[in-house]
């Protein structure tokens, strides 16, 4: 089961950072995803790996699992989920304004909105 | 007593969600927001006085016991940091409410969530929430960032809520290995337990800390993670980017926390691991910022600029890691995010008054308020590029009499004052140009924009601050000093955390 997992880990990091490093803003999304997920497991790995025990410490449970990486995966995946609709939604819009998902060409020199003029 | 540590996160949740339920009336929505700001100003006035006193205090949410519930942490560096952000959103603010906040939804909300996610950064005692924190902050900001909306900000934003996801990222791996290794998050118990850890893991130890420490130096804009900063900011809208200035400053505040604290010179395997990293990349940071001063054709562009140079000061002195370059690096945060919130907001004023040229730096015709402006723009010119007698000279000063004796000291001096040179240059240039060059151009501008002198307030209160800081540099100094003396021997912090009494570290203290 090491293996499964910490190959998953080193395959999902990799075709993240693979896909981050892309001139597109949907690649570069999905790595971020890729990588979200990798990170996830990982936390997870780190309570240690083990089979059918409780998360929970009682007194007549001879052995548990460390609860505690489980409640830090779970704020991740609520942190990270949320995030990647954000950037979705930034990327679609910028797609629409724009014109172009690149995400290498630098940033659009248009010109400024009228209503940008701030009255101050 | 303690229930007050948590005044400074409670109160902007609380205004932002008041907020929300208000969006029907602008109008009270500023009154509320402005109350809500001066009402965190004076809870953290009175935080600053509690740690004034000399005794680390802790809050346990919930009441669970400290290695295992999430603790605040009040220590007089935490308190500093709080009041400066208290005193920066507060001019912020009253910057905002001439206008900029109606420009979109929601400004109100999301700026008291960006003080929460700050404050409790600055607060808390557990690495995780730390993590939690950072994210209130980032998702705060990113809503702040495309305020106003527009192409270009949303390929900033693109590109900004990329890179700090990419850094939430490794922020986990970071925490996942530190956990996996020592067992705890709680920052007090991390301080004991990193000596502990076996020689089989000091590798993995290792990792965690400098990928912690590659996450804090992306939010404090260090060199070769700065490329975001200036793109995010320029395109941010003005009040959003002056209260940004103290975002990067979170980054620093907990590179010092940590690396004092954890990673500090008890920290077993990892100890002072990341001192040899600071001190290139600052000296990097130095260069590109002042080099970016140079280059910039924008002004905003140049104050991003600026700001990144200032960081490359700041962290030049936290690279030392003693209690002297600690009151340096501190006094120079104080600086920097007074005069960086008041050169963004400057930038904002001279915008709005030359029609099409906005900020440009070429010239124009001249603009409204031209003498005031300029005045202010000089003093804070002054300030940042750090000529006498503003608060920039004496902080530099500290600095460089604080690595005087490090190894590095030629490296250092020659480095921090040839940038300095370049800086002053980039922003007389920038001066002259926008101020005094306009009498050449024939003109008016069309149409006249509008000539309110008392939106210049916010921001001459700002540049007011940086003057009182060097008035009473006495004073501040001898606070700085019990503040990084404070830093430089964790213990107390370790035992206000774990609820061990200290006497002899009071008596010590309280001098």
């Amino acid at each position: 089961m090491e293996i499964l997992v910490a190959s998953a880990i080193g395959v999902l990091s990799a075709a993240g950072i693979y896909l981050i490093l892309r001139g597109r803003s949907f690649p570069v999304i999905i790595g971020m995803t890729f990588l979200s997920y990798g990170v996830n497991v990982f936390l997870f790995a780190m309570g240690r790996l083990s089979v059918d025990r409780p998360p929970i410490i009682t007194s007549d449970a001879a052995e548990y699992t460390d609860p505690l990486p489980q409640a830090l995966v779970l704020t991740a995946i609520v942190i990270s989920f949320g995030m990647t609709a954000l950037i979705v939604v930034l990327a679609l819009r910028g797609f629409l304004e724009t014109g172009s998902d690149r995400v290498d060409e630098g940033i659009p020199k248009l010109p400024e909105p009228a209503e940008e003029r701030l009255t101050s | 007593m303690s229930g007050w540590i948590i005044a400074p996160v409670i109160i902007p949740a609380m205004a932002a969600a008041l907020l929300l339920l208000l969006r029907r009336s602008p109008n009270l929505q500023r009154q509320v927001s402005l109350a809500a700001t001066a009402l965190l100003w004076l809870a953290s006035a009175r935080l600053f006085m509690l740690a004034t006193e000399g005794d680390v205090l802790s809050y346990r949410l919930g009441d669970w016991l400290a290695p295992f519930g999430i603790v605040l942490v009040l220590d007089r560096l935490s308190a500093m940091m709080i009041l400066l952000s208290g005193i920066l959103a507060s001019a912020v603010m009253l910057h905002a409410i001439r206008g900029w906040d109606e420009k979109g939804h929601h400004f109100h909300p999301l700026f008291q969530f960006q003080l929460m996610g700050i404050n409790g950064a600055f607060l808390t005692g557990d690495v995780f929430n730390l993590f939690v924190f950072f994210e209130v902050m980032l998702i705060a900001s990113y809503g702040l960032l495309l305020h106003g909306g527009g192409p270009r900000r949303l390929g900033a934003g693109f590109q900004y809520v990329a890179i700090n996801l990419l850094g939430s990222t490794l922020f986990l791996f970071a925490v996942g290995i530190i956990y996996g290794v020592t067992g705890t998050l709680n920052m007090a118990d991390l301080a004991g337990k990193v000596g502990q850890v076996s020689a089989g893991d000091a590798a993995l130890l290792r990792t965690g800390a400098l990928l912690l420490f590659l996450v804090f130096a992306l939010k404090a804009a260090l060199v070769p993670l700065h490329w975001w900063l200036p793109t995010a900011y320029a395109s941010a809208p003005a009040p959003v980017a002056a209260l940004f200035a103290i975002m990067t400053k979170v980054g620093a505040y907990a590179i010092i926390r940590v690396f004092t604290l954890v990673f500090g010179a008890e920290g077993g395997a990892a100890a002072s691991i990341a001192a040899p990293w600071i001190l290139p990349a600052a000296l990097a940071t130095l260069a590109i910022g002042a080099i970016g001063v140079l280059a910039s054709g924008v002004l905003v562009d140049l104050v991003c600029f600026a700001v990144v140079w200032s960081m490359g000061s700041l962290l030049v002195a936290v690279s030392l890691f003693d209690a002297r370059s600690l009151t340096a690096a501190l006094y120079y945060t104080l600086h920097s995010t007074l005069i960086g919130g008041a050169l963004f907001l400057l930038s904002d004023l001279i915008a709005a008054r030359r029609g099409r040229w906005r900020d440009d730096l070429e010239p124009s015709p001249a603009m409204a308020n031209a003498t005031i402006l300029g005045s202010l723009f000089f003093l804070a010119a002054i300030a940042m590029s750090g000529l006498p007698p503003l608060s920039g000279f004496i902080g530099k000063l500290m600095i460089l009499d604080a690595t005087r004796t490090s190894r590095a000291a030629g490296w250092i001096w020659t480095v921090v004052l040839a940038t300095s040179l370049l800086v002053i240059i980039g922003f007389s240039r920038a001066g002259t140009t926008l101020f005094w060059k306009s009498e050449a151009v024939a003109g008016a501008l069309e149409p006249p924009p509008p000539a309110r002198a008392g939106s210049m307030v916010p921001a001459a209160i700002l540049i007011l601050g940086t003057a009182l800081l060097s008035l009473s540099a006495g004073p501040v100094t001898r606070h700085l000093e019990a503040t990084a003396q404070q830093l430089v021997t964790p213990q107390s912090y370790v035992d206000a955390v774990l609820g061990r009494p200290a006497p002899a570290q009071r008596t010590t203290e309280m001098r």
